[in-house]
């Protein structure tokens, strides 16, 4: 097995089993490490702006990723999405929030860098983490061009390659040579996007888990009785 | 009607002198750890001012406790809805500055500077990051004793319906000692506003905790307590707060800062309410009524009607003893001379203040403080401290109930006078504002002795009954960040469970009779 077997036939697997499995393993034993982690108490200045961009931008990108990539070939042309169509909506969406998250996201980590106080409050993971999420996202917005080069040469190869893939491992009968012939920024997002998921379980990245919309739906108050 | 039991507190701001001891103990006790050195539990504010974090009471810049909307109750932050829409930077949330930057001294500087022709100096450093600080500029009693301009004090929120101008004159100034700590409220608005949950109500004894495992650190309690008493610990990312010293509560012991309260001004004990009628009194539509509302929600622990009641409820004999020689009821219904803080708010909250009657006697000797139309007795309306004050802190704005709570205490003031200076018993007082001498006596007692058993009736808790293998948890059980009085956090588990289950009969053995 080659370098590009094991990334694309192997790592996702050995990233999924780390997220899943850590995560688990420190809910169970460290909840009181999991939070959100929030500094705003420390520094308000720009978050209203930052964090919500940077939040919104991310949240709309991890959908489209969902939908866009693990929904078949077949589901998308029976609603009449044409190839092309979903080209361009994820190219556009993709660049819309992809930009919105990466200046909230930039801002954040700059407030995180040179804030003295929020750097005090900033473990050695915090800073990483936000770097690498921002990484993975210049990847992701570098693929831009190559894929509207693609689109306007009417190619939708590559994009039904990248769904493929992901759909095969999803599977769990991976495909890695469906990734061969894809343009390396592609494959770099999608190494860099993987160990997103590998980092995940030792972050604060694990607050994503616990986003409460069971709020909406509970009493305003909340009694404990003296059993369980 | 439900019954519950509510561990509540009085503070009597009249003997209150503003020494801090309260909070320097609960400081050591509670918040002297990473994360929180800048949060108080217990503080003590010099009125007027803006207090501690600033403008707290300004609940058009805060927007916390509840608002009536359309005659239905809702956090005054908005909807649920709106609420989880801000998770991501909570517009509301008061930043450390609104407190003040926590800072020690560089004492270690006295020790190892070189040797030098000037003494070495220990300079203020900042608690969060160990940075120099130029100069302190805000602290969390920075306006003790009246400290600082007038033109900054005087935009204290209970000022806005007071000509404030006349205050600024040294000759009229007034203070009064604010103690505060977390009010336990019946209906409290940082559960209210918690999206995970955490946050809750103990069903015992109505205290509010927050579940350190579950906080994912939202931050919509902090801004959502319109009292500023749930505090976010910067290190653990989770919110903490007043705990109502709970192990200490639970072995029948008093709070730490109602321990150490040098004057004697706290106390503590047991309120049995109608759990039933939160909703509807909170929802009282005319705020100048909710101090009268949540009076009513209290129940008399000598009714038949409510001892039965309160033994389906599962509130056990020796609870409902300890309201029945609660202080708390003696004070706030008997006598009607303690009062909540901020009832507008609409949180019902659950330590109430007896109103200071200012420091006037040589003023009154002096013939400087005119009487009332009897004669007897100095006008409340001439009092150093203004009505008005008074009414915008401890109910919502209506003057009439304070008035009557300051002649009573003056009235038993005056009673007693008559009995150890004059040496003959002068009832006139007592007559005028409808307080009989065997209430004078007590009022004398618990108000003016105020001896500890009376201060503090406190039952112990029922860890038989409150935990799930009481035999299993014994030695182990008390405060901690973790897990401990519960045996595991998850129903399902990845490891095995810690063995804490006991072999003893869970069998609660059958009280014995007190008497």
């Amino acid at each position: 097995m080659d370098l590009h077997a094991f990334i694309f036939g192997v790592y996702p697997y050995i990233a999924t089993v780390v997220f899943l499995l850590g995560s688990w393993v420190r809910f169970d034993h460290e909840q009181y490490t999991w939070k959100s982690d929030s500094s705003q108490l420390l520094s308000k200045k720009y978050m209203r702006f930052a964090s919500n961009a940077f939040h919104v931008g991310i949240i709309a990108i991890f959908f489209g990723h969902l939908i866009g990539l693990l929904t078949p070939h077949q589901v998308f042309l029976s609603l009449g999405v044409t190839d092309l169509a979903h080209q361009y909506t994820a190219i556009y969406a993709g660049a819309v929030f992809g930009s919105l998250c990466l200046v909230g996201g930039v801002i954040l980590w700059l407030r995180r860098m040179f804030n003295r106080r929020v750097r005090a409050a900033s473990r050695w993971m915090d800073i990483n983490i936000l770097g690498w999420l921002m990484f993975t996202l210049a990847m992701g917005l570098s693929t831009i061009p190559v894929s509207l080069q693609h689109a306007a040469h009417g190619d939708a190869s590559t994009m039904i390659a990248l769904s493929e893939w992901i759909q095969s491992v999803f599977m769990l009968n991976p495909h890695p040579e469906l990734l061969r012939n894809v343009d390396v920024i592609y494959q770099v997002h999608l190494f860099v996007g993987m160990s997103v998921f590998l980092f995940f379980p030792f972050t604060r990245l694990v607050h994503v888990w616990s986003a409460p919309f069971g709020y909406l739906t509970r009493a305003y108050q909340v009694v404990r009785m003296r059993r369980r | 009607m439900k019954v519950r039991a509510q561990f509540s507190l009085v503070f009597n701001l009249d003997k209150c002198i503003g020494c801090h001891t309260c909070s320097v103990t609960c400081k050591n006790v509670w918040t002297s750890r990473k994360g929180v050195e800048y949060a108080w539990f217990n503080n003590v504010e010099s009125k007027p001012g803006i207090g501690f974090p600033k403008d707290w009471e300004d609940q058009e810049l805060w927007r916390g406790g509840w608002e009536l909307v359309g005659g239905k109750l809702q956090l005054k932050s908005g909807s649920k809805l709106e609420r989880l829409l801000n998770i991501f930077a909570n517009p509301d949330m008061p930043e450390i500055d609104d407190y003040y930057e926590p800072f020690t001294f560089n004492y270690a500087h006295l020790q190892n500077a070189p040797l030098s022709q000037a003494a070495p100096t220990a300079r203020p450093i900042s608690q969060i990051d160990g940075s120099s600080i130029e100069k302190i500029s805000w602290g969390p009693n920075w306006e003790d004793g009246l400290a600082g301009e007038f033109a900054k004090r005087s935009q204290d929120s209970n000022f806005d319906t007071i000509e404030k101008d006349i205050y600024a004159k040294f000759e009229n100034s007034f203070q009064v000692f604010l103690p505060r700590i977390c009010n336990h409220c019946l209906n409290p608005s940082c559960v209210a506003a918690c999206p995970s949950g955490s946050m809750y109500k103990r069903e015992e004894d109505g205290i509010v905790l927050v579940d350190q495992d579950k906080c994912r650190g939202w931050r919509m309690c902090v801004s959502s307590c319109p009292y500023k008493k749930v505090f976010y610990n910067w290190e653990s990312g989770k919110a903490e707060k007043c705990t109502a010293c709970y192990p200490r509560f639970e072995s029948g012991m008093p709070t730490a800062c109602s321990e150490s309260c040098v004057g004697r001004i706290r106390y503590n004990g047991i309120m049995l309410y109608d759990a039933d009628r939160i909703a509807e009194y909170a929802s009282t539509p005319n705020e100048q009524d909710l101090y009268e509302a949540q009076r009513k929600i209290f129940l008399d622990p000598h009714d038949p009607a409510v001892i039965a009641q309160a033994h389906l409820d599962g509130v056990t004999d020796d609870w409902i003893e300890a309201a029945q020689k609660s202080p708390i009821y003696k004070l706030v219904m008997d006598w009607k001379v303690a009062f909540p803080l901020h009832p507008e708010f609409r949180t019902l909250p659950m330590v109430w203040y007896v109103p200071p009657l200012s420091p006037v006697q040589s003023h009154i000797d002096q013939g400087n403080i005119a009487n009332t139309a009897e004669g007897l007795f100095p006008s409340v309306d001439n009092l150093r401290t203004p009505l008005q004050y008074l009414a915008n802190l401890l109910s919502a704005g209506q003057t009439e109930p304070i008035r009557k709570a300051l002649n009573r205490m003056i009235a038993m003031r005056l009673y007693h006078r008559s009995i150890h200076v004059e040496g003959k018993e002068d009832k006139r007082a007592l007559d005028a504002v409808g307080l009989s001498v065997a209430q004078a006596q007590d009022m004398y007692r618990y108000m003016a002795i105020a001896n500890y058993e009376d201060r503090f009736v406190l039952p112990t808790n029922h860890p038989e009954i409150s935990l799930d293998d009481f035999h299993a948890f014994q030695g182990q059980n008390g405060f901690t960040f973790g897990n401990d009085s519960s045996p595991g956090i998850s129903a399902s588990s990845l490891f095995p469970e810690r063995r804490k289950s006991s072999v003893e009969s869970l069998k609660p053995a059958p009280m014995a009779p007190e008497k």
